[in-house]
Protein backbone atom coordinates (compact mmCIF):
# COMPACT_ATOMS: atom_id res chain seq x y z
CA UNK A 1 0.00 0.00 0.00
CA UNK A 2 2.10 3.13 0.91
CA UNK A 3 5.26 2.99 -0.52
CA UNK A 4 8.78 1.92 1.38
CA UNK A 5 10.16 4.46 3.55
CA UNK A 6 13.82 4.87 5.38
CA UNK A 7 12.45 3.91 9.13
CA UNK A 8 11.35 0.60 7.67
CA UNK A 9 13.69 -2.26 9.06
CA UNK A 10 13.84 -6.16 8.52
CA UNK A 11 11.79 -7.04 11.49
CA UNK A 12 8.85 -4.76 10.84
CA UNK A 13 6.27 -6.84 10.03
CA UNK A 14 4.40 -6.02 6.62
CA UNK A 15 1.24 -7.86 7.30
CA UNK A 16 -1.19 -9.06 10.43
CA UNK A 17 -0.20 -12.57 9.77
CA UNK A 18 3.54 -11.58 10.70
CA UNK A 19 2.61 -10.58 14.17
CA UNK A 20 2.81 -13.43 17.23
CA UNK A 21 0.06 -15.37 17.57
CA UNK A 22 -1.57 -14.45 20.86
CA UNK A 23 -2.75 -17.47 23.46
CA UNK A 24 -4.39 -17.47 26.78
CA UNK A 25 -4.48 -19.16 30.07
CA UNK A 26 -7.19 -18.48 32.79
CA UNK A 27 -6.11 -18.32 36.23
CA UNK A 28 -9.42 -18.43 38.44
CA UNK A 29 -10.43 -19.34 41.98
CA UNK A 30 -12.07 -17.73 45.18
CA UNK A 31 -11.06 -14.67 46.52
CA UNK A 32 -7.90 -14.65 48.21
CA UNK A 33 -6.91 -18.05 46.41
CA UNK A 34 -3.26 -16.98 45.23
CA UNK A 35 -4.64 -16.33 41.58
CA UNK A 36 -2.17 -12.95 41.17
CA UNK A 37 0.45 -15.18 43.03
CA UNK A 38 0.60 -17.76 40.48
CA UNK A 39 0.68 -15.70 37.48
CA UNK A 40 3.34 -13.49 39.02
CA UNK A 41 5.19 -16.54 39.79
CA UNK A 42 5.60 -17.90 36.30
CA UNK A 43 5.29 -14.34 34.53
CA UNK A 44 8.61 -12.63 32.77
CA UNK A 45 7.11 -9.65 33.48
CA UNK A 46 5.55 -8.15 36.72
CA UNK A 47 1.99 -8.92 36.86
CA UNK A 48 0.13 -5.73 35.39
CA UNK A 49 -3.42 -4.47 36.02
CA UNK A 50 -5.79 -2.94 34.09
CA UNK A 51 -9.26 -2.67 34.53
CA UNK A 52 -12.51 -3.01 32.35
CA UNK A 53 -15.18 -0.79 32.48
CA UNK A 54 -18.57 -2.57 31.45
CA UNK A 55 -21.36 -0.49 30.38
CA UNK A 56 -24.18 -0.85 28.13
CA UNK A 57 -21.82 -0.83 25.59
CA UNK A 58 -20.93 -4.63 26.24
CA UNK A 59 -25.01 -5.31 25.78
CA UNK A 60 -24.59 -3.98 22.14
CA UNK A 61 -25.49 0.01 23.14
CA UNK A 62 -23.28 2.16 20.88
CA UNK A 63 -22.74 5.15 22.33
CA UNK A 64 -22.67 5.96 26.44
CA UNK A 65 -23.89 9.47 26.63
CA UNK A 66 -26.80 9.40 28.94
CA UNK A 67 -26.19 5.64 30.06
CA UNK A 68 -27.22 5.45 34.09
CA UNK A 69 -24.71 4.86 36.30
CA UNK A 70 -26.16 1.68 37.81
CA UNK A 71 -25.61 0.11 34.43
CA UNK A 72 -21.31 -0.02 34.67
CA UNK A 73 -19.11 -2.00 36.41
CA UNK A 74 -15.58 -1.97 36.93
CA UNK A 75 -13.65 -5.33 37.02
CA UNK A 76 -9.92 -5.50 37.71
CA UNK A 77 -7.86 -7.92 35.81
CA UNK A 78 -4.44 -9.16 36.27
CA UNK A 79 -1.79 -10.82 33.82
CA UNK A 80 1.14 -11.79 32.69
CA UNK A 81 2.91 -13.38 30.03
CA UNK A 82 5.38 -15.68 28.91
CA UNK A 83 7.00 -15.46 25.08
CA UNK A 84 7.10 -18.68 24.43
CA UNK A 85 9.24 -18.96 20.69
CA UNK A 86 9.51 -16.14 17.72
CA UNK A 87 5.66 -17.04 16.73
CA UNK A 88 3.64 -17.62 20.56
CA UNK A 89 3.30 -15.52 23.38
CA UNK A 90 1.09 -16.95 25.76
CA UNK A 91 -0.95 -14.58 28.60
CA UNK A 92 -2.00 -15.32 31.88
CA UNK A 93 -4.73 -13.74 32.76
CA UNK A 94 -5.82 -14.14 37.02
CA UNK A 95 -9.71 -13.97 36.55
CA UNK A 96 -12.33 -12.96 39.76
CA UNK A 97 -14.20 -16.37 40.61
CA UNK A 98 -17.20 -14.48 42.06
CA UNK A 99 -20.89 -14.87 40.69
CA UNK A 100 -20.53 -11.32 40.07
CA UNK A 101 -18.23 -11.17 37.24
CA UNK A 102 -19.51 -14.09 35.34
CA UNK A 103 -20.22 -11.06 33.18
CA UNK A 104 -17.45 -10.76 31.84
CA UNK A 105 -16.32 -14.12 31.75
CA UNK A 106 -17.36 -14.65 28.13
CA UNK A 107 -14.74 -12.52 26.77
CA UNK A 108 -12.07 -13.86 28.78
CA UNK A 109 -12.84 -17.34 28.12
CA UNK A 110 -12.93 -16.54 24.22
CA UNK A 111 -9.73 -18.11 23.00
CA UNK A 112 -8.40 -19.04 26.02
CA UNK A 113 -6.89 -22.45 25.72
CA UNK A 114 -8.07 -23.56 29.49
CA UNK A 115 -8.16 -22.87 32.96
CA UNK A 116 -6.52 -23.29 36.29
CA UNK A 117 -9.05 -23.53 39.06
CA UNK A 118 -7.10 -22.32 42.88
CA UNK A 119 -8.20 -24.13 45.40
CA UNK A 120 -7.83 -22.69 48.54
CA UNK A 121 -7.08 -25.08 51.44
CA UNK A 122 -8.41 -22.73 53.87
CA UNK A 123 -11.95 -23.04 52.24
CA UNK A 124 -12.21 -25.28 49.54
CA UNK A 125 -15.74 -24.50 48.69
CA UNK A 126 -14.89 -21.09 47.45
CA UNK A 127 -13.65 -22.79 43.73
CA UNK A 128 -17.19 -24.42 43.30
CA UNK A 129 -18.26 -21.69 41.33
CA UNK A 130 -15.08 -21.88 39.04
CA UNK A 131 -15.49 -25.87 38.90
CA UNK A 132 -19.02 -25.25 37.72
CA UNK A 133 -18.24 -22.77 35.20
CA UNK A 134 -15.66 -24.00 33.49
CA UNK A 135 -17.28 -27.78 33.55
CA UNK A 136 -20.35 -26.06 31.81
CA UNK A 137 -18.97 -24.45 29.72
CA UNK A 138 -16.70 -27.40 28.27
CA UNK A 139 -13.17 -25.55 28.73
CA UNK A 140 -10.74 -27.79 30.06
CA UNK A 141 -9.69 -27.16 33.58
CA UNK A 142 -7.33 -28.63 36.05
CA UNK A 143 -8.13 -28.00 40.05
CA UNK A 144 -4.74 -27.03 41.73
CA UNK A 145 -4.74 -26.91 45.29
CA UNK A 146 -2.66 -24.21 47.30
CA UNK A 147 -1.50 -25.41 50.20
CA UNK A 148 -1.60 -22.45 52.71
CA UNK A 149 0.25 -22.70 55.75
CA UNK A 150 -1.69 -24.09 58.65
CA UNK A 151 -4.60 -25.37 56.97
CA UNK A 152 -5.59 -28.96 56.22
CA UNK A 153 -3.54 -30.73 53.80
CA UNK A 154 -5.78 -32.30 51.74
CA UNK A 155 -4.74 -35.37 49.51
CA UNK A 156 -5.77 -34.61 45.72
CA UNK A 157 -8.53 -37.36 46.47
CA UNK A 158 -9.82 -35.87 48.89
CA UNK A 159 -10.27 -32.66 46.55
CA UNK A 160 -11.43 -35.13 44.00
CA UNK A 161 -14.20 -35.92 46.16
CA UNK A 162 -14.98 -32.99 47.71
CA UNK A 163 -15.61 -31.64 44.26
CA UNK A 164 -17.34 -34.70 42.73
CA UNK A 165 -14.93 -34.95 39.80
CA UNK A 166 -13.89 -37.61 38.55
CA UNK A 167 -10.22 -39.28 37.81
CA UNK A 168 -10.04 -37.78 34.35
CA UNK A 169 -9.78 -34.22 35.80
CA UNK A 170 -6.17 -33.36 36.99
CA UNK A 171 -5.83 -32.21 40.45
CA UNK A 172 -2.18 -30.94 41.26
CA UNK A 173 -0.96 -29.65 44.74
CA UNK A 174 0.69 -26.51 44.12
CA UNK A 175 2.55 -23.46 46.46
CA UNK A 176 2.14 -20.62 43.98
CA UNK A 177 4.35 -18.95 45.40
CA UNK A 178 7.18 -21.08 43.81
CA UNK A 179 7.77 -20.80 40.26
CA UNK A 180 8.70 -24.61 39.35
CA UNK A 181 5.26 -25.54 41.28
CA UNK A 182 3.77 -23.02 39.10
CA UNK A 183 5.14 -24.62 35.82
CA UNK A 184 4.25 -27.77 36.82
CA UNK A 185 0.46 -26.34 37.43
CA UNK A 186 0.29 -25.13 33.88
CA UNK A 187 2.47 -27.88 32.28
CA UNK A 188 -0.70 -30.41 33.66
CA UNK A 189 -3.18 -28.23 32.42
CA UNK A 190 -1.57 -27.83 28.93
CA UNK A 191 -1.19 -31.79 28.99
CA UNK A 192 -4.60 -31.97 29.79
CA UNK A 193 -5.73 -29.69 26.85
CA UNK A 194 -4.02 -31.65 24.17
CA UNK A 195 -5.19 -35.23 25.55
CA UNK A 196 -8.52 -33.73 25.26
CA UNK A 197 -7.80 -32.43 21.37
CA UNK A 198 -6.57 -36.95 21.20
CA UNK A 199 -3.00 -36.05 20.66
CA UNK A 200 -0.23 -37.42 22.72
CA UNK A 201 3.06 -34.84 23.91
CA UNK A 202 6.46 -35.20 23.15
CA UNK A 203 8.30 -35.73 25.49
CA UNK A 204 9.71 -32.31 27.10
CA UNK A 205 12.59 -31.71 29.33
CA UNK B 1 -14.41 12.16 13.52
CA UNK B 2 -12.05 12.20 16.33
CA UNK B 3 -12.43 15.82 17.48
CA UNK B 4 -14.32 15.70 20.75
CA UNK B 5 -15.09 19.91 20.87
CA UNK B 6 -18.69 19.30 22.02
CA UNK B 7 -18.11 17.48 25.03
CA UNK B 8 -22.12 17.85 25.92
CA UNK B 9 -22.38 14.22 25.75
CA UNK B 10 -21.30 13.86 29.27
CA UNK B 11 -23.15 13.48 31.81
CA UNK B 12 -23.20 14.75 35.20
CA UNK B 13 -25.19 12.03 36.53
CA UNK B 14 -23.23 9.68 34.59
CA UNK B 15 -20.83 10.55 37.17
CA UNK B 16 -17.08 9.25 37.15
CA UNK B 17 -18.24 5.96 36.01
CA UNK B 18 -17.83 6.56 32.46
CA UNK B 19 -15.52 9.59 32.74
CA UNK B 20 -12.64 7.47 31.10
CA UNK B 21 -14.45 7.02 27.74
CA UNK B 22 -14.41 11.22 27.45
CA UNK B 23 -11.01 9.73 26.00
CA UNK B 24 -13.09 8.34 23.10
CA UNK B 25 -15.25 11.12 22.78
CA UNK B 26 -18.03 8.80 24.31
CA UNK B 27 -17.95 6.25 21.92
CA UNK B 28 -17.47 2.89 23.22
CA UNK B 29 -17.26 0.99 20.34
CA UNK B 30 -14.52 0.89 17.11
CA UNK B 31 -16.54 1.20 14.05
CA UNK B 32 -15.77 -2.59 12.30
CA UNK B 33 -12.96 -3.85 14.15
CA UNK B 34 -13.37 -5.70 17.26
CA UNK B 35 -10.60 -6.04 19.33
CA UNK B 36 -9.86 -8.91 21.87
CA UNK B 37 -8.03 -8.43 24.82
CA UNK B 38 -5.12 -10.01 23.81
CA UNK B 39 -4.75 -8.89 20.11
CA UNK B 40 -2.05 -8.23 19.17
CA UNK B 41 -0.92 -4.80 17.83
CA UNK B 42 1.80 -3.07 15.74
CA UNK B 43 2.62 0.14 14.59
CA UNK B 44 2.73 0.05 10.62
CA UNK B 45 5.66 2.30 9.72
CA UNK B 46 3.61 4.29 7.43
CA UNK B 47 3.57 7.78 7.67
CA UNK B 48 1.20 9.82 9.29
CA UNK B 49 -0.62 12.58 9.78
CA UNK B 50 0.49 13.31 13.70
CA UNK B 51 -1.83 16.92 13.79
CA UNK B 52 -5.16 14.33 13.29
CA UNK B 53 -4.49 12.28 16.27
CA UNK B 54 -5.00 12.73 19.85
CA UNK B 55 -2.80 12.49 22.61
CA UNK B 56 -4.07 8.89 23.29
CA UNK B 57 -2.95 7.78 19.64
CA UNK B 58 0.23 9.00 19.82
CA UNK B 59 1.16 7.05 22.57
CA UNK B 60 -0.19 3.86 21.58
CA UNK B 61 1.58 4.87 18.53
CA UNK B 62 5.17 4.75 20.64
CA UNK B 63 3.83 2.09 22.82
CA UNK B 64 3.51 -0.54 20.12
CA UNK B 65 7.00 -0.19 17.98
CA UNK B 66 6.76 -3.59 19.06
CA UNK B 67 3.97 -6.20 19.18
CA UNK B 68 2.03 -5.46 22.34
CA UNK B 69 -1.53 -6.78 23.17
CA UNK B 70 -4.47 -4.65 23.80
CA UNK B 71 -4.47 -5.60 27.75
CA UNK B 72 -1.02 -4.51 27.74
CA UNK B 73 -1.49 -0.91 26.22
CA UNK B 74 -4.52 -0.70 28.82
CA UNK B 75 -2.44 -1.61 31.30
CA UNK B 76 0.76 0.56 30.35
CA UNK B 77 -2.16 3.91 29.67
CA UNK B 78 -3.89 3.11 32.83
CA UNK B 79 -7.05 3.38 31.03
CA UNK B 80 -10.09 0.48 30.55
CA UNK B 81 -9.37 -1.89 27.82
CA UNK B 82 -12.50 -0.82 25.97
CA UNK B 83 -11.00 2.77 25.75
CA UNK B 84 -8.47 1.43 24.32
CA UNK B 85 -9.83 -0.80 21.63
CA UNK B 86 -11.55 2.50 20.70
CA UNK B 87 -8.31 4.16 20.01
CA UNK B 88 -6.95 1.36 18.23
CA UNK B 89 -9.83 0.74 15.85
CA UNK B 90 -9.44 4.82 14.68
CA UNK B 91 -5.03 3.46 14.19
CA UNK B 92 -6.17 0.62 12.27
CA UNK B 93 -8.83 2.53 10.05
CA UNK B 94 -5.75 4.90 9.68
CA UNK B 95 -3.42 2.39 8.96
CA UNK B 96 -1.64 3.23 11.39
CA UNK B 97 -1.30 -0.67 13.53
CA UNK B 98 -1.08 -3.64 12.20
CA UNK B 99 -3.45 -6.01 14.52
CA UNK B 100 -3.93 -9.94 14.90
CA UNK B 101 -6.75 -11.47 16.57
CA UNK B 102 -6.11 -14.64 18.50
CA UNK B 103 -6.87 -18.11 17.10
CA UNK B 104 -11.18 -17.98 17.15
CA UNK B 105 -12.54 -20.32 19.92
CA UNK B 106 -14.03 -22.49 17.51
CA UNK B 107 -10.76 -23.57 16.49
CA UNK B 108 -7.98 -23.90 18.80
CA UNK B 109 -4.43 -23.55 18.04
CA UNK B 110 -2.89 -26.56 16.06
CA UNK B 111 -1.46 -29.08 18.45
CA UNK B 112 1.86 -27.66 17.30
CA UNK B 113 0.91 -24.35 19.38
CA UNK B 114 0.28 -26.40 22.18
CA UNK B 115 3.39 -28.66 21.81
CA UNK B 116 5.09 -25.16 21.82
CA UNK B 117 3.57 -23.55 24.64
CA UNK B 118 4.37 -26.79 26.50
CA UNK B 119 8.15 -26.87 25.70
CA UNK B 120 7.83 -22.87 26.53
CA UNK B 121 6.43 -23.62 29.99
CA UNK B 122 9.10 -25.98 30.90
CA UNK B 123 12.02 -24.02 29.72
CA UNK B 124 11.01 -21.01 31.80
N1 LIG C 1 1.34 -19.99 52.35
C1 LIG C 1 0.99 -19.67 51.13
N2 LIG C 1 0.56 -18.42 50.89
C2 LIG C 1 0.18 -18.08 49.66
C3 LIG C 1 0.24 -19.01 48.60
N3 LIG C 1 -0.24 -18.43 47.49
C4 LIG C 1 -0.58 -17.17 47.82
N4 LIG C 1 -0.31 -16.95 49.13
C5 LIG C 1 -0.55 -15.70 49.84
O1 LIG C 1 -1.96 -15.49 49.89
C6 LIG C 1 -2.28 -14.12 49.74
C7 LIG C 1 -3.29 -13.93 48.61
O2 LIG C 1 -2.68 -14.27 47.39
P1 LIG C 1 -3.09 -13.57 46.02
O3 LIG C 1 -2.20 -14.14 44.97
O4 LIG C 1 -3.15 -12.10 46.15
O5 LIG C 1 -4.55 -14.14 45.82
P2 LIG C 1 -5.63 -13.74 44.69
O6 LIG C 1 -6.36 -14.99 44.39
O7 LIG C 1 -4.98 -13.03 43.57
O8 LIG C 1 -6.57 -12.76 45.50
P3 LIG C 1 -7.73 -11.80 44.94
O9 LIG C 1 -7.26 -11.28 43.62
O10 LIG C 1 -7.84 -10.74 45.98
O11 LIG C 1 -8.95 -12.65 44.86
C8 LIG C 1 -0.97 -13.40 49.51
O12 LIG C 1 -0.58 -12.82 50.73
C9 LIG C 1 -0.02 -14.50 49.09
O13 LIG C 1 1.29 -14.22 49.48
C10 LIG C 1 0.73 -20.34 48.89
O14 LIG C 1 0.80 -21.21 48.03
N5 LIG C 1 1.08 -20.61 50.16
MG1 LIG D 1 -5.48 -11.16 42.70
Amino acid sequence: MASADSETTADTPRSADELPLAVKLLIAGGFGAGKTTLVGSVSEITPLNTEEVMTEASLGVDDVAGVEAKTTTTVALDFGRITINDGVVLYLFGTPGQERFWFMWDELCHGALGAVVLADTRRLESCFPSVDFFEGRGIPFVVAVNQFDGAHHYTTDEVRGALDVGDDLPVVLCDARERESGKEVLRSLVLHVMSRMGAPAAATG
Amino acid sequence: MMTRGDSSWFDEAAGPLVRPYAVTGGRTRSGRTEFDMISLVVAARTETDRRTLDPEHLTILSLCRQPISVAELAAQLDLPMGVVKVLLGDLLDRGDILARAPAPVARLPELNVLQAVLDGISRL
